[in-house]
Formats: C-alpha cells, structure tokens, sequence
C-alpha cells in the first residue's frame, strides 16, 4: 500500500531522532485527586484472631483480544505482528491532521460473532466514544473507544475445571460477561533506560481490539486461567481472535480483591503484565496471598496496578499513578453510530446487504464451540471427558483423532490413548504442533489396523510408533518388515521357546500347578522377551497352560 | 479578464480568448500586487503553472475536463494539500507539508483546476475577523476600493478594515481577482462572515453533503468545507462537483442528486420566506436591516409569501456552541504533541516537559484558552452540567428550524453579519471569544442544525463596504436554496471591486515599510501575547 509506505518512510525519519522520553505516562492536564478515606467502609476489617481461612479472592478479568483481520479497525493498514518497525502505518494511524476514521465492516463482524458465542445481547446501535490521554504511543492524544454503548453485553460463558486425583472430575462454572467493546490498540514504546530514550513503533496503533469484561465471578488463579484457556479456544475456534498471549493477541488484567463471603468486596488491585495463562493463575493466586498477608498482619489494601514478575513470581507496585485519570470521554464525532441489523428482512431500503452487518447471518455460520464439540466427542466416542478435554485443547488434535478413526476399525476407546499418551507426549516433548507431527492420522490407523488385526502386539506396535517418528517416510508396514517385528505366530517355534522357558524355571511351573495361576504371567513375559515382543500373545498363553498342566 | 466569473473565464479559455498559462500568470502576478491584502500563507507558482500547462494541452486537444479546467482556485490553509505547506496559521505547523490531498481539493484537481496558494486565516479556524493567525492578519480589499477611500480618507495603513473570519484569505482572494474560486471553511459562519464582508457569494452547503476528509478540524460535527465564489451559478457547478458520499469520511451522505446548472428563470412565486424575528438583534446595523426588508419586499413584490417566523432557541446558540466547540478543540488539538509532525519545543527534560512547551510554544492564546476550558468541560463531574445540557440546547436549535420548515417555510432570509466589516483598529479593541459571539450570531445556529446556508453580497454601505444577507434552507435542499439566491443576485446587481477602481492611495501602502513589518511577521519574530 503506497499510502502507508509514505507515512512509514516520513515516520521513520521522525523516529531516528530519537524521542526523548523519561517520565513517559501521565501528562493529564487536570487531574482528580482520589481519597482512600471514602472507601474505608468496604475494607474487610482486619480481625488478627480470626480464621485465616474466612477470607477468600475474589477475581474479575479485563481482556484485550486483538481482532484477527486483514487490516486495522479505522484505516486500511495491514495487520501483521513482527513486521518491521513503523512499516505497517497509515495517515490515520500516525494521526495526521485531517484524516478520519473508517470502520472496518471485518471487525465488527467479528465483535458480534464473539458476542453471540459468548451469549451476549447483540445492541442493534452502539456507539465510539474518544479516551483522552496524553501517551507517546497514542498518537491522537486520545484512544477510541465504546465507552457508552458498547456492541455486545450481558453475555454468559461456561468453562469447567478439571479435579480430582488425575483430574477427572469436571466440575462447570459460569462467568457473566459484562460487555465486549471495540476500540483500537495503541502503538507500543521501546523503553531505553540507559540512554534515556523512548522508541516508537505505531504498527499496533489501531488494530482492532475487543475488550471483553469477566464480572468477579472467579475466585483463584486456577479458575481466571480455566476461563481464559476456555476463551481462548472460544475465540481460536470462531477465528475472531488468534488467542496468543505470548504474542498480545489476548491480554488479560485481573482484578484481585479479598473478602468474607457475604460481606461487600474488598479493595481491588489490578494485575497487569501477565503473559501466559498459566502465569495468570499464579500471578493472582500470589495477589490473593498478598491481600490476605497484608490483612492479617492489620494493614489495609490500597487501590493500585501491580505489575507481575514471572521470575520472582511476585506481583509489585507499578508507577505511582499521581491519583485517578480523567479520561475526559466524549463522543466521537467522526463515526456516525454503529447499526447492525437482526437479519435481511430488517435492512432498510437502500442498504446493500453485503455491506451491512446481519447478525443472523453471522449466528448461522457460528462453528461448533469448545464445549459442544467436547459433549460430542465424549457422546459419540465413548471417551472420558478428561480426554474431551485434552483433545480439544490442543489445536488440530480432534481432526486428527477423528481421522484415525475413519480409517481404523479400531475401537475409540482405545485410540484415545494413543492420540492422547503417543502422540501428544512426542509432541509436547518436543514442542510441537499437531500439524507438525511427523506420523499422519493414516499413518497412525494402518499401525492400529495392524495391530487390532493381530499382525503385531502391542509392545511392538508402540515400538513401530517410535520407530515412525523418527522416520516418518516409511510406513508401519515397511518398519515392521525392516525389522523383522511381525507378530510370531509359527505353533513349532513358539513351542519351542516356550519349552526352553518351561525347563529353565521349574520353581515357578510348581507354583502355577500348585494353584498359582498367577505366575503365568511372569512366564509369558520370559517367552516375549525371548521373541522381543513378537509372540502372538493368545497362542503363548495356551502353549504354557499346556505345558505347565 | 480577472474579474469575470468563473463560468465567463471558463467560457472564454474554451473559445481560447486566454490560455489557462496566461490566465495563471495573471493570477499569480495579481496575488504580488495584493500582497499587502496578506490573504496568501503561500503561492504555489511552480506547480500552478506546470498545471494550467496541462489544462492548456487539455484545451488544446478539445479535451477538456470540464467546466473548472484550467481556472485557478485558493484554498484555505487548514485543508490538506500535498506537498504544499499546510499550516492552519499556526506556528505549531508552520513546517508542516501534508502528503495527501484533501478530497474536496483532490476533486477540484482531477477536474483540472489551477492550485495558485494557499490562503491565511485565524489560527485553526478560531476566529470571526481573519485577524487572530500566526502570520498577521488579512485585510478586506474593500479598505483600498474607491467607495471606501472616499468616504474614509487617505489613511489606508490605519484605517482598513478586516475581511472577517475565518477564512478571511479566502474570500479576499476571490474579492480581490486572485482565484476564481475559493475553498473554506465554515464551523460557525467562518466561510459566510468573510463572504459578506468581502462582497463574495459564500456557501455552507448542507452537513455531510461534502467530505471533511483531509479538512484539519475545528468541530467535527459541525465542519463543512465552503464555497466562495464571485456569482451564485459558480457556486453551484463548484457545488455540483465537490457534493457526494466520500468512503474516507463516514459522515458524507450521497447527493440527493446530480447538480445541473441553475435555472436562469427561476420563480419565486408562491414560495414561502420566512423572516425570523430573533434575528432582529442588538447591534445589528440599520443599514444592513434596511437591505434586509428591501430584499424581503422584493420577494413580496415577486409573489413570494414573506412571514415573520419565529427560532425561539436561537439566543442560547453562541452559548452552546462554545461548550460544543471548545469540547471538539480540546479532543483534536491533543493530537499536536510535537512527536510525530508540526513543531518540537527543545526542552526534552522529560515527555511531560517536552509536550508541556511544545504546546506552549505552538499555540497562540486563542487555541490554548479553547482547548483549556474545553478539558474542563469535558471532565467527568462536568459532563453532565456542560456538555449534555449544550446537546440538549444543540437540539432544541435544530428543532426550531424543522418546526419552521415543516410549517411551509421554503428558505430564511437573514442578515449575514451584524454590520459592514469592521476597522481592524475597533476590531482588535474586544478580545477573539467576544468578538466571535458577535460576529457569529446570524450563521453560527445553521451549523448546529447542519443546514445549507448561503451569502449573497446585496449592497455597498455608506462607509462603501459590501452587506450581505444569508439564505438559509433544510437539509439536502441546496440547489433550491443556490436558487433563490440566484434569484436575488439577478435583482441586487451587486458590483465587484473592479468596476469601481481602485483607489489611487493604495499603491502608497504596499511600501517598504509594511513589506519589511510583514516579512517579521511571517518568520514569526513577532511576539505573540
């Protein structure tokens, strides 16, 4: 796009000189001084003597979901992470005077998609709102936003915890979803404390975002990270947002407050910088720890963002904010209200169907949802819900289990493990994803078909696996001939092994003809072990109870 | 051949009377002579003759692009124009070099019009008298006609008189035969106000109907890029071209439909003027009343129904205009932080000190009092108090005028401006914000209601200074509303500059001197208060 190349090169030129930025934040012409005096009557009284245990966490999330499009949310810049600095900038996006911004239809689908699989009221109008703050990556001085009518609210998502010893006990929880608001992301900063310096990059300024809002509904870390895993695979499965953490696709605040179940919330804290889910869960779990320390030991909460550290693993006070931030909202006066209509019938002459948003026409083309597609998988395979749960976490993994199935007469039940132990397992161990694996699902069945068919035994076939992986170009069948594993099966060579294990352990022939049919067992593993494995289980079995009769 | 309109000139480069080369020539060479009027930031010469080299190869060929090709044009220096200096008369921008074109000066440009400069004005549009800029003030052509001299005597350095604001550049240079055709600005009658009192028609057509794209904001919501020319048909095929949905401002609405040319014989029988009371206000001027009922008789005299109407909420518009406004400036002027264009303070102490006195240093006092109390009213225990009452009142305006139009009124006939221009001396007597609640009075309301609204020169006043009245129409009705004022143009038979002379004492005032204080000016050496 020549427009952003221009704007980029100028831009460019403007950052070699290096802006000089020390204090960076908070420039705000007047501001408002808060008093913590007011909010005394919420703060649980700190009772030194009483049980530790009465005081609990309460969490609500603050998350930001990069919208997963083409171009920004106002202007037709692409949008694309780690390209390179200052290069993906339009006029609008560099706030030069004059420009306006230009909703894109994409994220707004996008926004009601997300709303309508969160169980969201859809606002037929909704509005953009401008949030004024001075902060060098914000370059219009003010952000916008939806701060008044947002398009989506009053949604619901379920997310359940696994627990119990091996966690198999599901247990579902609801969070309310207070609103989802479009607004555009801001620029990032490169902070270079030596010299002093700050370093701008506005690629980000203006992408999409979604911000959605989880009312306080959770109650430790391990919850807020079960119900952001759960958003995520929500938003990775309608395509509205990567759902990246490490890349700030999603990033997600928690707000952290203790109380007494019963007694109004306490005073909350805001937990930023947290880039992973499961620093998430510790990062409010050591917040909720804090608040009760602070508490018992008869000190008082204050209202304040705190910063997560995943190398201490503490959360620490963030800059002095210097008070409350007006953000002096106002409308936009650029966007005229946002309108979707409900579906075709309801668009008014005049207006193209194809440029309108229609949200009955986003409900129907809604994929299926984690959590359908793990009632299904449990319904119609027969498999544990735990397994539900470990197929569809991983993106890939239920395609991939399916198509095993489609071409092995196999039982479900006991392909699970070896998608879920396997193939997983080589995979994490290696750090890879399922469309990196170097065993295909047809690969996997014909390994699966030859052993259900008797052609190998178990032990083998899991040797035929490793042996797969590390050369995925020969098929089981081929590894299985290579190496001579095929299944033993030859009544006068079975024999034979089996007398030699017979006469070699007369102690434990005595045992199994005194009664101990147990040591059989033993037996048969000597003979598999003799065959490396190959010995058609069924037949060695009733060759000993022959000879040790 | 400069003070023809643009259609003759138009005709007269088709039948090849006058190349756009010499015509652009011209134009540049009557842009030096009126230098001293100051109504130019800058001259684009290079490029303006490089394109009216192009129109002339059009013409040549008998392919022309259309009525507007190879006619030179100004245009207001708060609309974006690429590679051109585009400072709003500001020192925050004074290096600033836009690198896009504003839609409406990319249409006049695809339609082979001739950019000869970029016109001056008060600073981000703040103003009513073109007197408030970074780079001195304009002055109103009329100060050095004949009419004006003999009445005021041989003092032209003291005694001219503003051109009004704030697109005060505009308007003189359509006055004084520099362009054909100028573009504005009008947020509160900154495109009607310098129209009337530099003798040109000055259109605010109807919000939305043209882009605000690549137009530097003052108000976003009331903003609408303005027309000057020198006759009311010029305004309607420069209208005709610029009108239309633009997908690079949201707020445009497609043209209720394609503008031809105005009907020569257009009858106002039977059509309703309405006449609001309101407007008979204080300090209006009783010249300026007397050509208001003049003209209200001669469309009673035509046929027309003349009724006094009333606009019961009128008063409470300047009011509510400067908290609405002042909201606006305070949002858009956040922008103007020195880090990615327009001027950079030197203290780099830290961001904070650095933002600090880049704005300082940037604004005048004009800017940085608006963006004051418009953050205060914007905060959140204000909000409510200010800004939402102001909407309220916003719509209570608008409403006045549905009421009228839905009763049968066709078009309002008003006064434009109080009175004729004032001397620059009286002018600067008041400070900026009261001199706008004057001066703003009659237009300002039409843009809280978004309506199209047009100026017509009507008369010279005793002191020999132009009086012009405004039509005012509903929404999207700006071809009816261009055609009345048709009506009243062929009628008044308004005379332009050039048909009186000039006097002979303004050749003393472009001395070295005044080039010299100009020269100060225009490298900002002066202190600004």
């Amino acid at each position: 796009m020549v427009v952003s190349c221009v704007a980029a090169s100028e831009l460019l030129y403007r950052m070699n000189k290096q802006i000089i930025i020390l204090y960076p934040k908070n420039l705000c012409i007047i501001r408002r001084i808060s008093t913590t005096s007011s909010q005394w009557h919420v703060q649980p009284q700190p009772r030194a003597r009483s049980a530790p245990h009465h005081l609990v966490g309460v969490v609500g999330l603050e998350i930001h979901a990069q919208v997963n499009s083409n171009t920004k949310l106002f202007s037709s810049s692409p949008v694309c992470f780690s390209a390179p600095p200052n290069s993906l900038v339009s006029f609008f996006d560099a706030s030069l005077p004059g420009t306006l911004p230009v909703l894109n239809r994409r994220c707004v689908e996008a926004a009601v998609m997300t709303g309508l699989a969160l169980n969201c009221t859809i606002n037929r109008k909704s509005l953009f709102d401008r949030k004024h703050y001075f902060y060098a990556d914000l370059p219009a001085g003010y952000q916008i936003t939806q701060q008044r009518q947002p398009i989506a609210v009053d949604g619901m998502m379920t997310y359940s915890r696994l627990e119990g010893k091996k966690g198999s006990q599901v247990i579902r929880r609801n969070v309310r979803i207070k609103q989802i608001q479009l607004e555009q992301d801001s620029g990032k900063s490169l902070h270079d404390d030596v010299h002093s310096q700050t370093l701008i990059d506005l690629n980000r300024a203006g992408v999409g975002l979604m911000e959605l809002v989880m009312e306080p509904d959770m109650s430790c870390g391990e919850e807020a990270a079960a119900a952001v895993r759960e958003l995520q695979l929500i938003l990775q499965a309608l395509g509205t947002c990567q759902g990246n953490m490490s890349e700030g696709q999603l990033r997600v605040d928690a707000n952290v407050s203790v109380h007494r179940p019963g007694e109004p919330l306490g005073i909350r804290t805001e937990v930023k910088n947290i880039n992973s889910v499961r620093y998430l869960a510790r990062a409010i779990d050591y917040e909720i720890q804090r608040q009760i320390d602070v508490l018992q030991r008869g000190g008082t909460v204050q209202n304040e963002t705190r910063a997560y550290d995943s190398k201490s693993g503490e959360t620490i006070p963030m800059r002095d904010k210097e008070g409350l931030q007006d953000y002096r909202f106002m409308p936009e006066p650029n966007l005229p209200p946002l309108i979707v209509y409900e579906d075709n019938a309801s668009l008014p002459t005049g207006i193209d169907a194809c440029q309108a948003v229609v949200v009955q026409k986003i409900r129907e083309g809604l994929p299926e949802l984690p959590s359908v597609k793990r009632d299904r998988l449990v319904q119609t395979y027969g498999i544990l819900p735990e397994h539900s749960f470990t197929l569809v976490n991983e993106d890939g993994l239920v395609e991939f289990f399916e198509a095993v199935l489609k071409a092995t007469k196999k039982e479900p039940r006991k392909v699970i493990g070896w998608v879920t132990n396997e193939l997983l397992g080589h995979l994490k161990q290696k750090d890879m994803s399922v469309a990196e694996s170097p065993i295909s699902p047809l690969a996997l069945a014909e390994l699966l078909e030859l052993q259900e068919t008797g052609h190998i035994s178990s032990s083998v076939a899991k040797q035929v696996f490793q042996e797969m992986w590390r050369s995925s170009d020969k098929s089981p069948l081929h590894i299985i001939q290579e190496q001579d594993l095929g299944l033993v099966s030859d009544a006068t060579q079975l024999h034979k092994i089996c007398q030699k294990v017979v006469d070699l352990h007369p102690d434990e022939v005595n045992a199994i003809r005194s009664g101990n049919k147990k040591v059989l067992n033993k037996l048969m593993g000597l003979v598999q072990k003799e065959t490396k494995g190959r010995a058609d289980p069924l037949l060695v079995r009733a060759i000993l109870q022959e000879k040790t009769s | 051949m400069l003070s023809l309109t643009l259609k003759q000139v138009s005709l007269a480069l088709r039948e090849g009377r006058i190349s756009p080369t010499e015509l652009c020539r011209k134009c540049l060479n009557r842009i030096k002579k009126t230098q001293h009027l100051n109504a130019f930031l800058s001259v684009t010469e290079d490029l303006a003759l490089k394109q009216a080299q192009e129109a002339e190869a059009r013409l040549l060929q008998g392919t022309p692009k259309g009525p507007l090709d190879g006619i030179p044009f100004a245009v207001k220096d708060n609309f974006c124009t690429k590679n051109v200096k585009t400072t709003c008369a500001s020192r925050m921008l004074r290096d600033y070099t836009p690198p896009y074109n504003a839609t409406v000066v990319q249409k006049l440009l695809d339609h082979g019009a001739v950019l000869v400069g970029k016109t001056n004005m008060d600073e981000f549009a703040m103003g009513s008298g073109s007197t408030d800029g970074a780079f001195g003030p304009v002055r109103n052509p009329w100060s050095y006609a004949a009419p004006y001299r003999e009445h005021a005597g041989a003092a032209p350095d003291s005694d001219w008189v503003i051109a009004g604001g704030s697109s005060g550049g505009s308007a003189a240079a359509v006055a004084s035969f520099t362009s054909y055709l100028a573009l504005g600005s009008d947020t509160g009658g900154s495109t009607r106000n310098p129209g009337a009192l530099c003798g040109v028609v000055a259109l605010k057509p109807t919000y939305g109907l043209l882009s605000r794209h690549g137009l530097i904001p003052l108000v976003n919501s009331m903003d609408v890029p303005g027309i000057m020319t020198r006759s009311v048909s010029d305004a309607a095929i420069v209208l005709g071209i610029l009108q239309g949905l633009d997908i690079r401002d949201s707020t445009t609405v497609p043209a209720p439909s394609p503008l031809t040319e105005l009907p020569e014989d257009f009858d106002v029988k039977n059509m309703c003027i309405g006449i609001p009371k309101e407007y008979h206000a204080p300090g209006l001027s009783e010249e300026t009343l007397a050509q208001w009922s003049h003209v209200a008789d001669m469309f009673e005299r035509a046929g027309a129904r003349v009724e006094l109407v009333s606009l019961p909420h009128t008063q409470y518009s300047i009011v509510c205009y400067r908290v609405l406004c002042h909201a606006e400036v305070a949002s858009n002027m956040a922008r103007f932080d020195g880090l990615e264009y327009g001027h950079r303070s030197q203290v780099d102490s830290s961001t904070e000190a650095m933002y600090a006195s880049t704005r300082h240093e940037g604004f005048a006092d004009v800017v940085r009092g608006r963006i004051l109390s418009g953050n205060y009213f914007l905060l959140k225990q204000n909000y409510q108090h200010y800004i939402v009452k102001a909407q309220k009142v916003r719509r209570l305006i608008a409403n006045d005028f549905k009421h009228v139009f839905s009763s049968g009124v066709d078009v309002l006939l008003t006064p434009t401006t109080l009175t004729d221009a004032a001397r620059y001396y009286d002018f600067t007597q008041e400070d900026n914000q009261t001199r706008s609640a004057q001066e703003d009075v009659f237009t300002q309301p039409v843009n809280m209601a978004g309506l199209p609204a047009v100026s017509v020169p009507t008369a010279l006043s005793r002191r020999g200074l132009p009086i012009g009245l405004q039509l005012i129409g509903p929404a999207l009705q700006d071809k009816k509303l261009l055609s009345v004022a048709q009506w009243i143009e062929q009628r008044v038979g308004f005379r332009s500059i050039s048909e009186y002379g000039e006097s002979s004492e303004s050749k003393q005032l472009y001395d070295e001197n005044y080039k010299c204080n100009l020269e100060k000016v225009r490298n900002g050496l002066k202190v600004f208060s």
